[in-house]
């Protein structure tokens, strides 16, 4: 069987599913009266059926279903009452649906033209076409134009129920309309029964979408206002009343209450707030001198209740604001799904992408930095990853690729793992190229965890064949550079012929972090805290030296230790005997890549706005950016991962005890 | 290069469009979308030549995407060819109304639907 037609009978059961379910729904509501609803859904399920039988030439199906849709149309139409008789004669032709989609399965069909001759006995007995009035007059054509002929009828229908029409304008957000919407119409459904919603790009703000949504409802325009905030405005049916008879104004205003603003200007109000906390430690250390001079007298203990007040609101202000730049990383997801299916198109090789948590939310400025490396990790997958079909055929793999995107939280960071199907990273071709650029020596032992390391090297693509997306020289060390500037990091795991993943952990909001300041000779840097595990402090004659290289014993484990004045060459204050002062080691890492940083002194604990370093500073290595620590004293914030990377480097060979 | 979108809620249909589109030649994409809604999102991401909608979908329905595009100075020289079933004649009429370059009826043959799409894309 062809996997088209696999794709159609798997389609047809859900829609003949869906079909039962609506009919119980109907059975359960039938004494209090039906959900147009869930008749018109009826109607739809049953029409799509008919459509796709229709495609794949299956003629007894497709008659079928047609006769049945025609039976449903009466009845959302309102030409034939829904009875429990009614009910029943549907449920029997369901089965009989499902008889003849497992015929059509095995490749039989079978005739039915016996039921066919039921229906229509059936459906003429019902059947009590009513007149249709003329809605002309009553409802502006504009609006009648635009509706499909049963969202003319259901108009129909609820003004001669007496019911008022009322319309709402909404002006959204293009990116994440579908969300207010969702949200609008759940509201309109409990006070009434919705009709149409109308979208429209008519004087509308650039990246904005109206909609007119079209209701109908017992309710007094009133009484609407407590429910949507606004008077909807009444176009027909139940006469409005005199009481409120002017003209309601109110359809100028919208019911969207959301505002779009510059990510600037909330830039500007974190920055504000980053003062704010410089000024509170200010009162924090008069506080403490005040407290050391007058002892704990009343007016001590409430200017010390005063300023934890401060730091408190401060924190829900800092907080309201970072949620403020929050969006679901389901936006980029959408545009992942469109390269992934143009791409994979291209290169002739069916790729399926599933995705997970997409209403997982981060930073608008850190979604926005990780759309290149994800548009590049994935195009890596397909070019790389995936096999052709015919050799995925020949490994007993579905000839259609798949590809796992999926968001989570955990803490404060946010993971996205990229999953192929594929083949694996090839370990071997990893060896031979870290042998040709002499990176590694032969017949040195390495395993795999090392070697897929390598991957993250500049200049490091081992594909043969340049495809015209990946493998120009951009690689994964570009990836790693991108995540690791937002204060992320890569991992990959992978085994030959199943599977390869790509896992990006990247901090939720990048705005503000809390950091270790720390002195290593003369200057101050920032550490992110979230890349330290704990400090220690540590005796000279504690630190052992292997073939030069500094290692601590932390409980049991060698830890490399480098110290940071090294990497950035500033030179500490050494000791007239050679040995450096330094005396406290920062941790950072874990597992395996656990490293120690020494340093001189620890200053302490600060909440900074990390800066990029931006223009000629841009590809300075080692640094994630510069922070402001009070006014016009700037301090570099120190890239802590590209230094561990370094330590483990230069420390290769050695730990591994 | 010929972007085209094609808003369809069934699965299936959706697909076997997809294969007799892309049988046209290297030249032309396809972009699906499942919903009015999907469509809606993803017209201002690519440059399309064409929109091939079905009428009966949820949320917003063929008729009322045709003259969200037709009304939009961006979209409305995007020509729109609709694929509807024979009963849904009145809602044709109506799309065609609107602007509506064409239209095909469901079921259709495939070299029917490609003369369709090619007519629409020469014109």
């Amino acid at each position: 069987m062809s996997s088209s037609k696999k794709e159609f009978i798997s389609e047809a059961e859900e829609l003949l599913g869906e079909a039962e379910e609506h009919l119980l729904e109907l059975q359960d509501s039938a004494a209090t009266g039906f959900n147009p609803d869930t008749v018109n859904a009826l109607f739809r399920s049953m029409h799509t059926l008919k459509g796709i039988s229709g495609l794949f030439g299956l003629e007894g199906l497709k008659d079928l279903s047609h006769a049945i849709e025609e039976i449903l149309d009466s009845l959302r139409l309102g030409n034939i009452e829904v009875t429990d008789n009614v009910i029943g004669f549907l449920f029997k032709n369901i089965d009989i649906l499902r008889e003849l989609l497992k015929k059509a399965e095995q490749g039989n069909d079978f005739d039915v033209t016996p039921y066919l001759k039921d229906i229509e006995v059936f459906g003429q007995r019902r059947s009590s076409r009513q007149k249709q009035e003329s809605l002309s007059g009553i409802i502006d054509e504009a609006i009648i134009s635009v509706l499909s002929s049963y969202e003319e009828q259901r108009l129909r229908a609820n003004i001669k129920k007496n019911r008022a029409i009322f319309i709402i304008n909404a002006v959204l957000s293009l990116e994440d309309f579908d969300k207010a919407l969702a949200e609008l119409t759940e509201k309109i459904k409990k006070e009434g029964e919705l009709i149409s919603i109308l979208p429209t790009s008519e004087d509308m703000p650039p990246d904005s979408i109206g909609f007119k949504l079209l209701f109908a409802s017992d309710k007094r325009p009133d009484s609407l206002k407590t429910a949507f905030g606004i008077v909807p405005e009444q176009i027909a049916g139940r006469r409005a009343e005199k009481t409120s008879a002017r003209k309601p104004q109110a359809s100028l205003k919208s019911i969207s209450t959301t505002v779009r603003v510059d990510i600037e200007k909330l830039d500007r109000i974190l920055n504000t707030i980053g003062e704010l906390a410089l000024i509170r430690g200010t009162i924090k250390r008069i506080e403490d001198e005040f407290s050391g001079i007058h002892g704990h007298s009343e007016l001590v203990f409430d200017m010390h209740r005063a300023s934890q007040d401060i730091e408190r609101r401060l924190g829900e202000l800092q907080q309201q604001v970072l949620e403020i730049r929050m969006v679901p990383i389901g936006q980029i997801f959408l545009r992942l799904a469109q390269i992934v299916k143009r791409y994979s198109q291209e290169i002739g090789k069916p790729v399926n992408l599933t995705v997970f948590g997409e209403e997982t939310e981060l930073d608008k400025f850190i979604a926005e930095e990780i759309v290149d490396p994800l548009m590049h990790i994935v195009r890596n997958a397909i070019d790389h990853g995936i096999e052709d079909p015919e050799e995925r055929k020949r490994r007993g793999k579905p000839e259609k690729g798949t590809i796992k995107v999926k968001a989570f939280q955990r803490g404060s960071n946010v993971i996205v793992e990229i999953e192929d199907d594929g083949r694996g990273i090839d370990m071997e071709m990893i060896r031979r190229k870290a042998l040709e650029k002499g990176i590694i020596t032969a017949g040195k032992k390495i395993d795999d965890t090392e070697l897929t390391g390598f991957i993250f090297r500049a200049g490091f693509s081992t594909k043969e064949t340049v495809t015209e997306v990946s493998g120009r020289g951009v690689g994964m060390d570009v990836v790693k550079d991108r995540i690791s500037s937002i204060g992320g990091f890569v991992d990959v795991k992978t085994e030959k012929d199943i599977f390869t993943r790509v896992s990006l952990t990247i901090p939720i909001t990048l705005a503000i972090i809390k950091s270790l300041l720390v002195r290593v000779g003369i200057n101050t840097f920032a550490l992110p805290l979230s890349s330290i595990s704990e400090t220690l402090i540590v005796s000279r004659d504690a630190l052992q030296s292997i073939e030069g290289k500094k290692v601590y014993n932390l409980r049991g484990e060698m830890l490399p230790v480098m110290p940071v004045s090294e990497f950035f060459e500033t030179g500490s204050h050494t000791h007239k005997n050679g040995y450096n002062e330094s005396r406290y080691i920062v941790v950072s890492g874990y597992g395996e890549r656990r490293v120690g940083l020494l340093v001189d002194e620890l200053i302490g604990g600060q909440e900074i706005v990390i800066k990029s370093l931006g223009g000629y500073f841009e590809g300075l290595k080692g640094f994630a950016g510069v922070t402001e620590i009070g006014r016009h004293n700037v301090i570099l914030v120190i890239d802590v991962e590209t230094l561990t990377e370094e330590i483990l480097l230069r420390h290769k060979g050695l730990v591994h005890v | 290069m010929k972007n085209i979108l094609v808003v369809e809620d069934s699965e299936s249909t959706r697909s076997m469009m997809r294969t007799i589109i892309e049988d046209l030649g290297e030249e032309y994409h396809v972009f699906e979308a499942g919903t009015g809604f999907e469509a809606l999102k993803m017209l201002p991401t690519e440059g399309f030549s064409l929109i091939i909608t079905d009428i009966n979908m949820p949320d917003i329905n063929g008729i009322e995407l045709i003259n969200f595009a037709k009304t939009t100075p961006q979209y409305k020289d995007i020509p729109i060819i609709i694929v509807s079933t024979e009963r849904s004649e009145e809602d044709k009429k109506r799309g065609l109304a609107l602007g509506a370059e064409a239209y095909i009826t469901k079921p259709f043959r495939p070299e029917d639907f490609q003369e369709k799409i090619r007519l629409v894309l020469n014109s």
